[in-house]
């Protein structure tokens, strides 16, 4: 057991699976000899050399149309999309390419492949460099999304989207990197499609991804010691393949069911979760359920506003003591 | 009109055999598959029995003839949606290609792909890409894995003039120069980027040629009428390519003799155009130069028949098979099979 950053996680994550599998190779801008603006990469260059580790120009179709072609042809790479915001102007191979290509050649194409990217704010970037937007991949079918609150989770579910057979968009958080867990040694693999139960509780069900899991479970803490509130927090980790099982048996329990989205409002993942819960598990339910998520704008840049727009825990802990109270 | 002759120069016959009769008679035979399968496709389309869309390449057959038969078993095409041409020429069955057009259950793809994304991996046709300029950096990609692994594969990768004036076009071609990937761009110039004139929206008189300096790379134009003349740019850019040397970047000056897909009846085209073409069409350039080299009449009709009898016989196959069946609808969206994203 050790501790970890997020950031030395996500080394330690790429690092395992190329000591591993020799057909693992890494691409993207400033990854190799410069170890990643956010310093996510450092030392993979110095260990597995020039020819698995790869600086590219400022190409992001280059990248990931690459990446393809390798993954068609047998290799299993790891593209960096610097900023998830980044993803827009590559958007052919994530929505066309990647996830169609097996379908229309009737399964004779295969594309193992993780496009691993920094999402989400906090970091007072503004409005192109802050989003969260795992809605843009989680509506294509063909494509696996996960995004992992904390360092053994970005190990695991790093190793299992390497392994996975198909593409994998793996958004890590740009606020978490920084933040530390406990890690256990030796390999860590994990299950795609797997959520975890991270606070058990009994009197209502909050859902959240990456960044709002600390968030969520600081609210979770607050609600009950000041309002006696005894929440479950689902870190929801993997939105395709996406766990309804544990989702739909925590609102069973609880029968009241929140969400916390760092995405603006319109179509963020936890509308489909309110939706499939509402379809199969409506007389579960006591109240209505809440979407707390970043309101329907573009991020601004100054920390006072950013600050307003994200889901905080005060705002996560008023919203639920309201809807429980009411 | 009065860039013609400029942008497709003379046919200048070498007498010099380097190609040797069997690869000459394989380009022949190839050119007519061609043409005589684009030819059956589009009267299909007028028979209702291949929907959706098309995009053929009649008059541009020396250019799939000519780079198909200069490859190795085990070098990869990666086409575009004008790819019936590139497909057939790497051997893939005419019943497969025209199944798929045709939608039945023997098609390539069983249907699921169509006109637009004609694959056969064991043909090394890895796809036919219907977002312009899409799978250049994908060949980059399958180039790279060659590279890593010491393999002595060429991937080839074809795109019309309009693609040159894209970004991802101009992404793979810096990726491949710094990368000294083995890949080869091949850009059929057929003068039109759909409807409208190249020379019109391109800020160079040859839109991939005068671009290969931007990269480093030799400028290459090809009479992309004449199978030799390709046969022999292909062979030396792939000879470049597993020797270490990296990209090349090859303009074929051709002509397309129907519309950009079947929706277009192609009337943006100056009058006179097409018929100066067809006088320079490549099967009766080729047919000419297998005279040139002594190839008797009767050879040269034996294959003509024969490919004839081969796209009426896959025409009844297809037409009396059946069409896919339903339970295709959701398989293979992911590895395991199936489409489920839940539990």
């Amino acid at each position: 057991m050790a501790e970890l950053t997020y950031r030395d996680a996500v080394i330690r994550g790429i690092a395992q699976e190329m000591t591993r599998d020799p057909d693992v190779v890494f691409l993207g801008e400033d990854i190799a000899k410069a170890g990643g603006v956010f310093k996510a990469t450092v030392g993979l260059f110095e260990q597995f050399g020039p020819m698995r580790v790869r600086d590219t120009p400022i190409s992001e179709q280059a990248i990931l149309g690459a990446a393809m072609g390798a993954a068609m042809t047998g290799l299993k790479p790891i593209a960096e999309i610097m900023f998830s915001d980044f993803i827009a102007v590559c958007f052919d191979y994530i929505a066309n390419e990647f996830p169609k290509s097996r379908y229309m050649s009737n399964g004779q194409v295969k594309c193992p492949l993780v496009v691993r990217t920094g999402n989400g704010g906090g970091a007072r970037f503004g409005a192109q460099h802050s989003q969260s937007v795992e809605n843009w991949c989680m509506m294509i079918p063909g494509l696996k999304v996960v995004a992992p609150s904390n360092p053994r989770d970005v190990i695991g579910l790093m190793a299992a989207a390497v392994r996975d057979p198909d593409p994998v968009i793996f958004f890590e958080h740009k606020s978490l990197y920084p933040t530390k867990g406990e890690v256990p040694d030796g390999e860590i693999v994990d299950t795609l499609g797997t959520a975890k139960i991270v606070r058990p509780g009994k009197d209502a069900t909050i859902l959240a991804l990456a960044l709002m899991v600390p968030r969520a479970l600081a609210a979770a803490e607050k609600l009950k010691s000041e309002h006696g509130i005894d929440c479950e927090v689902v870190d929801v980790r993997s939105l395709v393949p996406i766990d309804t099982q544990t989702i739909l048996g925590s609102v069973a329990r609880t029968h009241r069911l929140f969400t916390v989205e760092e995405n603006p409002r319109l179509c963020g993942w936890g509308a489909e979760l309110v939706s499939i819960v509402a379809d199969e598990a409506f007389y579960d339910l006591d109240g209505p359920p809440v979407r707390i998520t970043t309101p329907h704008i573009p991020l601004p840049a100054a920390d006072i506003l950013e600050d307003l727009a994200l889901p905080s825990v005060d705002r996560i802990t008023d919203r639920i003591q309201r809807s429980l109270n009411t | 009109m009065a860039k013609i002759e400029e942008h497709a120069p003379a046919l200048k016959a070498s007498l010099n055999d380097d190609i040797g009769e069997e690869k000459r008679l394989e380009m022949y035979r190839l050119q007519v598959e061609i043409r005589e399968a684009e030819q059956r496709a589009f009267d299909l389309f007028l028979q209702n029995l291949v929907k959706g869309t098309s995009h053929l390449s009649l008059g541009q057959e020396a250019v799939a003839a000519g780079f198909a038969a200069a490859m190795r078993p085990g070098d990869l095409s990666f086409c575009t949606y004008r790819g019936h041409a590139h497909t057939l020429a790497r051997g893939v069955p005419i019943t497969k290609v025209l199944g798929e057009l045709m939608q039945r259950d023997i098609g390539l793809m069983r249907g699921k792909g169509g006109s637009m994304h004609l694959t056969s991996v064991d043909h090394g046709v890895m796809g036919s890409y219907a977002i312009i300029g899409a799978h250049l950096p994908i060949a980059c990609g399958a180039a790279w894995r060659a590279q890593y692994k010491g393999a002595k594969d060429v991937s080839v990768c074809f795109f019309g003039d309009g693609t040159t004036n894209i970004g991802a076009f101009h992404e793979a071609l810096n990726f491949a120069a710094v990368w000294k990937l083995p890949v080869v761009f091949v850009c059929e110039n057929n003068l039109y980027m759909e409807y409208t004139p190249i020379s019109d929206v391109t800020a160079v008189q040859h839109p991939a040629a005068d671009r290969a300096a931007s990269y480093g790379l030799e400028r290459i134009i090809v009479d992309g009428n004449d199978a030799d003349a390709v046969y022999r740019s292909a062979m030396a850019a792939y000879d470049k390519a597993r020797a270490g040397g990296g990209p090349s970047l090859i303009e074929c000056m051709t002509y397309r003799y129907s519309g950009h897909s079947r929706a277009d009846p192609a009337k943006y085209r100056p009058e006179g155009e097409l018929e100066k073409w067809k006088e320079r069409d490549p099967i009766k350039l080729y047919r000419e130069r297998l005279k040139q080299f002594g190839i008797g009449e009767e050879t040269i009709f034996r294959i003509e028949t024969d490919v004839k009898r081969e796209v009426d016989e896959a025409t009844e196959e297809c037409k009396a098979a059946p069409p896919p069946s339903l339970d295709i609808l959701t398989t293979d969206v992911y590895a395991d099979g199936g489409f489920a994203w839940r539990n």
